[in-house]
């Protein structure tokens, strides 16, 4: 069913009978050529765009819980293409290309609304590095426009101009990047891939690897065994438990990232705002609460849900740049799970076994990635090579002395 | 979370920082058979396990001890709290 304005007009009249479930629910084949393992955007991307770019539908997608409960339903729905090093910046940009048609090709309103993201600056070196970014933004074809105080006064006149500690000296402002609706995402590609013929399992844990002479042929489930030419795990947040059931030990800790949502408020964001001092960013969903967050809460967890002293940082770091934030009531807050990788940057790979690979490590940037992510795993699935913007994501890259290290911290998960 | 120090009693866990997986302590042999791969694995590879987790944090706004919590992962909860010396020692890693 393709959804359009007069399909609206149409469903009006007759009494909105005509609608129906977007996706299927069906039982598992004995065998496919594809099985991904986790339905969250990544997976559910992945899925679609293995079937509608590289036509590869006897694809299954499985799914513990239901379709998009994990991060993809969890994040602060940020899209933006404003890396610095080659090993990412052109992948980002290739997602946020995608992100900028999606909602043609899926059919399905996702809310994608490019606002802007403003990055501030508050010292003479940090507008030296943002330049520097602003350049390696451009070079990949992506927007990137350094912005000086009276330009940022005009788009948000009631941030913190003139603090002693952390005057607004300019921002790196790309004018592409917003915000999309995160669950439509998941919903959109759900729809997309089942419309072509992938089977989307609901409710069907994966509990183990089938394997055989040192080859994957697929999974054991909570539904029975459950065949497959290649197997694709797609789970960040719980990578590391999931392939050790494969008997692999990752690149990656999990972390617990929270996040906030302030009361509705009349529209006073023009995009997305990060504070340069601090870790702070905020945007305004459709329906106006004030969404932003901040830092990891920085040791191992897999509890959904943080601790305090985060929460007063992240709101420390939203009173010192946008002081009027303080007159909103918070309304929510929810902690997600990130793979915190050893250089900040994801894994789109091939593991040393044959016939699994491996789709994780997305810190807590994955959100935006998805389209890419979901296409570049699609293309090693499909080709058994790495698709040209994703080719450093590789597993061996620390091995190798190549690690993708943004921030430069070095091998220590919480600072990335 | 509080973490009750050996020595000091019960602290926030603002006051530490958080180091990471407890192998972190089995730094192997720079000299050694195999010392790419054990680096390799002792730098990069973490077990990341979901429910009780030994790990390392430094109590930087207090006595500047390295302490060995053992926390579940799932829960927050902590079950035992040592210094890291004394488990160094009982793995014949420190004097």
């Amino acid at each position: 069913m393709r959804y359009s304005a007069f399909r609206i007009f149409k469903e009006g009249l007759t009494g909105n009978k005509g609608w129906k479930p977007v996706w299927r629910e069906p039982e598992p084949k004995a065998e496919y050529d594809v099985i991904i393992v986790g339905g969250g955007g990544h997976g559910l991307a992945t899925a679609y765009y293995l079937a509608r770019e590289f036509g590869v539908t006897n694809v299954a997608v499985v799914e513990k819980g239901w379709i998009g409960s994990g991060n993809v339903g969890r994040n602060t729905t940020i899209v933006r293409s404003n890396y610095l090093l080659e090993g990412n910046q052109p992948f980002y940009e290739k997602s946020l290309k995608l992100w900028e048609v999606l909602e043609q090709d899926f059919n399905y309103n996702a809310m994608v609304s490019q606002r802007g993201i403003m990055n501030l600056i508050h010292s003479d070196p940090q507008r030296d590095a943002f330049a520097r970014r602003a350049n390696s933004m451009r070079l990949s074809g992506a927007d990137a426009v350094l912005l000086g105080p009276d330009e940022i006064r005009t788009k948000a006149p009631y941030l913190d101009f003139d603090n002693a500690r952390f005057p607004i000296q300019g921002a790196l402002w790309q004018p592409r990047g917003g915000t999309v609706r995160h669950d439509a995402v998941a919903w959109g590609y759900a729809r997309g891939a089942d419309s072509r013929g992938v089977d989307i399992l609901q409710n069907t844990e994966c509990t183990g690897f089938v394997m055989e002479g040192g080859t994957c042929r697929g999974i054991e489930t909570s539904r029975g065994t459950i065949r497959a030419k290649k197997v694709a795990v797609c789970v960040a947040g719980s990578s590391s438990r999931v392939m050790a059931m494969a008997g692999m030990r990752l690149p990656i800790e999990s972390h617990v990232l929270q996040a906030f949502v302030s009361e509705g408020l009349k529209p006073v964001l023009p995009g997305v705002i990060t504070f340069g001092a601090g870790h702070f960013y905020v945007s305004q969903s459709d329906k106006g609460g004030l969404v932003f967050g901040g830092d990891i809460d920085g040791y191992n967890s897999y509890a959904q849900r943080g601790n305090l002293p985060v929460v007063e940082d992240v709101c420390e770091g939203g009173m010192a740049i946008m002081p009027m934030i303080g007159r909103a009531r918070l309304l929510r807050m929810w902690g997600g799970l990130m793979d915190m990788s050893m250089d900040g940057s994801p894994f789109i790979d091939k593991t040393h076994i044959d016939g699994l690979y491996f789709n994780g490590g997305w810190c807590y940037g994955g959100f935006k990635a998805t389209p890419a992510s979901g296409w570049c795993y699609a293309h090693l699935l499909a080709r058994d090579e790495p698709h040209e913007t994703a080719r450093h994501f590789r597993l061996d890259r620390f091995r190798r002395g190549a690690p993708i290290d943004e921030k430069g911290q070095g091998a220590q998960p919480n600072l990335h | 979370m509080i973490i009750h120090h050996p020595l000091l009693g019960p602290r926030d866990a603002a006051e530490f920082v958080y180091k990471g997986d407890v192998s972190l302590i089995d730094r192997p042999d720079g000299m050694g058979d195999g010392a790419d791969d054990a680096f390799h694995d002792y730098l990069y590879l973490r077990e990341n396990p979901a429910g009780e987790h030994q790990e390392l944090w430094y109590h930087e706004q207090g006595d500047r001890s390295w302490l060995v919590v053992t926390r579940n992962t799932l829960t927050h909860e902590i079950s035992n709290v040592e210094l890291a010396r004394d488990l160094a020692r009982r793995r014949g890693r420190s004097a």
